[in-house]
């Protein structure tokens, strides 16, 4: 069995039902949400608006989290990988790349909406589009990482907040750090993102491992 | 050549030692019985036997690829059955279906089935999963007389191939010669 077969199952389940349009209208949302919070003070939103977008962006990975694993296993199709013989860093691996598929493009179109929100200037969008590009995929890795880790866990939802939300935070400085145009927050952005990327499949595998003993 | 050897295999869960010391030693052509009360290991003993479960003590071998027909189906229930099944099976769906008789559900969704009909729908991705060894969690479960004897008929036929199964359940079904293995 392939990844390909894998990714393009976990993405047409990811988009059935409209699933495609939830992280976009969260994200919107918590977006708009800021203006109503800090005033209609045009230079501050501009200030603080690329920084939001980021968080935005954070909130949004994490709402998919309980779909991303737990009906798998319950489902018996991670047992069904196993006994095929898929070992199971792939799986977490085509998860990923079918979770970061399924939030990242819409995310970013969606950034030119928000960005239109809170007027920034052409070059600051340019920068949060290209970090988007850059701290997604680490965002997807550890969206899988966290929904292997609390597959099985009553309330998961919650507590995949509790474990994902501090170990964002480095995506977060360096997101929000390079649009000030500094280019080492960038590649810093860059060198934690690679390291989730890398190290989720992993760490996603044995989590389901260690579930099923 | 197609073998399973399970050696003096324990297995303990939740702190709870739930058997030890079973050995099964399966050919090709040859089946086994598993059979005890509810929580007794059954399907834990199955699960060891697919390489799913660590065993406590003792060896598993397996000379063959696996076919693992579990509790749950493994189906996507929002897709039509036969597009279900072509993710595990590919091509082989339409004689699958055809051999559990579920030619005309190939268009249902998997969520509508009855609990029979899914059952099929499980044992149907074991014929087509085109695997030697077959490890059944009672996959009689909900099915009529008919059903039953179909499932029975296409053990025999896997087992006349060469093929091994072990068929855990606590409803009669057809295994002739098979090795009983009685746990608890």
């Amino acid at each position: 069995m392939r990844a390909t077969v894998i990714i393009t199952r976990d993405l047409r389940r990811a988009w059935a039902g409209g699933g495609l349009w939830w992280p976009v209208a969260f994200f919107l949302l918590v977006a708009t949400l800021f203006p109503f919070a800090v005033g209609p003070d045009a230079a501050l939103l501009t200030r603080i608006g690329g920084g939001v977008i980021w968080a935005a962006a954070l909130l949004a990975a994490l709402l998919p989290v309980e779909r991303l694993v737990a009906p798998d296993v319950e489902a018996g199709v991670i047992d069904q990988y196993v006994v095929r013989g898929v070992p199971l860093a792939l799986v977490a691996g085509a998860k990923i790349a079918a979770h970061w598929l399924g939030f990242a493009p819409p995310l970013m179109l969606a950034a030119l909406i928000a960005a239109g929100l809170f007027d920034l200037p052409a070059a600051v969008l340019l920068r949060i589009e290209l970090g988007l590009a850059i701290g997604t995929p680490g965002l997807a890795a550890l969206g899988v990482a966290t929904a292997a880790l609390v597959a099985g866990l009553r309330g998961s939802g919650a507590v995949a907040g509790l474990v994902m939300m501090p170990l964002a935070v480095p995506l977060l400085i360096f997101g929000a750090g390079a649009l000030d145009g500094g280019a080492a927050a960038m590649k810093l952005l860059a060198a934690v993102s690679l390291v989730l990327t890398a190290g989720a499949p992993w760490i996603a595998a044995a989590a389901i491992r260690s579930g099923m003993d | 050549m197609t073998a399973l050897r399970l050696a003096d295999v324990a297995c303990r869960r939740g702190g709870r030692e739930l058997f030890a010391g079973i050995g099964v030693a399966l050919d090709a052509g040859e089946a086994a019985l598993v059979s005890g009360a509810n929580g007794v290991g059954k399907s834990s003993l199955l699960r060891i036997a697919a390489g799913l479960l660590r065993p406590a003590a003792g060896t598993v071998t397996r000379d063959g690829a696996v076919a693992l027909l579990g509790e749950a189906h493994a189906l996507d229930p929002e897709l039509p059955l036969a597009r279900a099944l072509r993710f595990w099976i590919g091509s082989r769906v339409s004689m699958a279906l055809a051999a559990l008789a579920l030619e005309p559900l190939a268009e249902v969704p998997v969520a509508m089935l009855s609990t029979g009909q899914r059952r099929r729908a499980g044992m149907a991705r074991i014929v087509g999963a085109d695997a030697p060894i077959w490890l059944l969690d009672e996959p009689a479960n909900g099915l009529d007389k008919a059903g039953v004897a179909r499932i029975a008929a296409l053990i025999a036929t896997h087992r006349a191939a060469g093929g091994i199964a072990v068929v855990a359940t606590h409803q009669p079904i057809a295994l002739p010669d098979a090795l009983q293995v009685a746990l608890g």
